[in-house]
């Protein structure tokens, strides 16, 4: 929902105000955070399991929104952005090697600042919070400012993938609000392992290549793919990153 | 001596069951003030709804004369309260220092070197100051206590709740507890929920016993002790506390 978010952000600016990629970027960004804050102000009034339904129920809302407002945002079908618009400081970002950089970059950023977040003062408190939030509470936190803050904080990271996707391939739709991207994420944290930074790159990455390995030779690969998660989360209910910190490297972030 | 904390008929039921039952209680300041009664008198009801934990079902809780009875525990906490759990409830997965530290930050402003300051400060007045690296969950029971004491502390409380605080501690941490509840009474005012009479008859100024949820007896440690009325309801015929 905020990757799609941020694609519809940029996306919409580009298309319909005739703005130029960085400020259709920044205007993906404040979609994202304006949308993540309305959302978190009105499912953190929940916790746990609840919460995470809601924010799905959420997300289908908001598919269904794109599909509604079809003629702006031309439903499934999409729109794309014009190769000549997609530029920036003169590097041409429909280019396959400046596109892969481009990502890079954004990447490295995302999870730089994740590095630095969780070793800042705000980063502490939400990982105790995590670790018992009527602890963190009796301590004088307010812990529903600081888990809006996250929410508000990784809605506008989705949403700065979102814009960078629509920038790089070009492409705006609907599709990207289903609800599979909103469950796939998910099983990449679980699979990468919850509570690390660096487990959810593991998992996209262990994701990718099982299914693009798996596809070669059968093409039941998702039930490849179904299989490993559930052996992953009977056998290593950590995620690869958090099974490789209790065993090898207890400092893996 | 000012008041620092007032209750007016605070009560709290659960589902029918009278936990706390219209309590008037006040608290002067840099008072040593024990809070004692048999199990299931409410001592832990009526101390969460001093610090937010628990809303109370009718009556009014009164902190530097204001009424906090509205405010969620994250404010009344910023006003200068804190409160040491009885079921330990430390962050078990982090480090001691940083269970200090997370204590601490929330008031000391300025950066790493102040709060570092501040923790191990508190981890020494403890006797946790060479565990400071360990995580906390390996800690055995009685530092893990001892630790919850230290995160209040690291607070610097005006007013410190210490929710059984030497409940599974070895003799000799409890005499040091003792040791540190006297250098905390000079700046602090502490309301100490107890079983251990050795430690309530020689800490507190003084006592309140609440018995089915209500005050039954209020007074010097003396006082206390030769009341008939506790004596049957909670140290027993012939006590020799």
């Amino acid at each position: 929902m905020f990757f799609a978010a941020g694609m519809y952000g940029l996306g919409l600016a580009m298309r319909h105000l005739g703005l130029a990629p960085a400020p259709a970027f920044l205007a993906g960004l404040a979609a994202g955070a304006g949308l993540s804050l309305i959302v978190g102000v009105l499912a953190l009034r929940t916790a746990g399991v609840a919460f995470m339904i809601v924010t799905l129920m959420f997300a289908q809302a908001v598919y269904l929104a794109t599909l509604l407002f079809g003629e702006w945002t031309r439903g499934d079908e999409g729109f794309t952005v014009a190769q000549a618009s997609r530029q920036l400081w003169g590097i041409d970002l429909s280019d396959p090697t400046a596109r892969y950089f481009a990502a890079l970059a954004l990447f490295a950023l995302a999870l730089l600042g994740c590095l630095a977040l969780v070793r800042r003062p705000f980063g502490r408190v939400l990982i105790a919070i995590r670790e018992n939030e009527e602890r963190a509470r009796l301590l004088g936190y307010d812990t529903f400012a600081h888990k809006l803050g996250a929410v508000v904080l990784s809605g506008t990271v989705s949403a700065a993938a979102g814009a960078a996707y629509g920038l790089l391939f070009g492409y705006v739709g609907a599709t990207f609000a289903t609800v599979q991207y909103s469950i796939f994420p998910l099983l990449w944290v679980l699979l990468g392992g919850a509570g690390t930074v660096i487990g959810p790159f593991l998992g996209t990455l262990f994701m990718f290549y099982l299914i693009d390995l798996s596809s070669g030779l059968t093409s039941a690969y998702m039930l490849i793919a179904g299989v490993v998660l559930v052996l992953l989360t009977l056998f290593a209910r950590a995620g690869i990153a958090g099974e490789l910190r209790k065993r090898l490297w207890r400092w893996l972030p | 001596m000012s008041v620092l904390l007032q209750t007016r008929a605070l009560t709290r039921h659960f589902d029918g069951l009278r936990a706390v039952h219209e309590v008037d209680f006040a608290l002067p300041e840099g008072e040593v003030h024990a809070l004692i009664g048999p199990n299931g008198a409410g001592k832990t009801t009526f101390v969460s709804m001093l610090c937010g934990r628990i809303a109370p079902t009718s009556g009014r809780v009164e902190f530097l004369g204001r009424d906090v009875t509205q405010l969620p525990a994250h404010k009344r906490i910023a006003l200068g309260m804190a409160y040491t759990f009885q079921i330990t409830s430390v962050f078990a997965r982090l480090t001691a220092r940083e269970n200090v530290a997370l204590a601490a930050r929330r008031h000391i402003r300025g950066g790493h070197g102040p709060v570092m300051a501040a923790v191990h400060k508190a981890l020494s007045q403890v006797g946790l100051d060479d565990r400071a690296a360990q995580i906390a969950g390996d800690l055995s029971y009685g530092h893990q206590r001892l630790l919850e004491i230290a995160m209040g502390l690291a607070q610097r409380p005006r007013l410190l709740i210490l929710d059984e605080p030497t409940q599974g501690l070895a003799d000799s941490e409890i005499a040091g507890f003792k040791a540190l509840i006297r250098t905390l009474a000079a700046d602090t005012t502490i309301l100490l929920i107890e079983h251990n009479m050795d430690v309530v008859m020689q800490t507190a100024d003084r006592i309140t016993v609440l018995n089915f949820g209500e005050v039954l007896a209020q007074g010097t440690p003396s006082e206390i002790r030769a009341n008939p009325a506790v004596q049957a309801a909670y140290l027993g015929s012939g006590a020799d506390a």
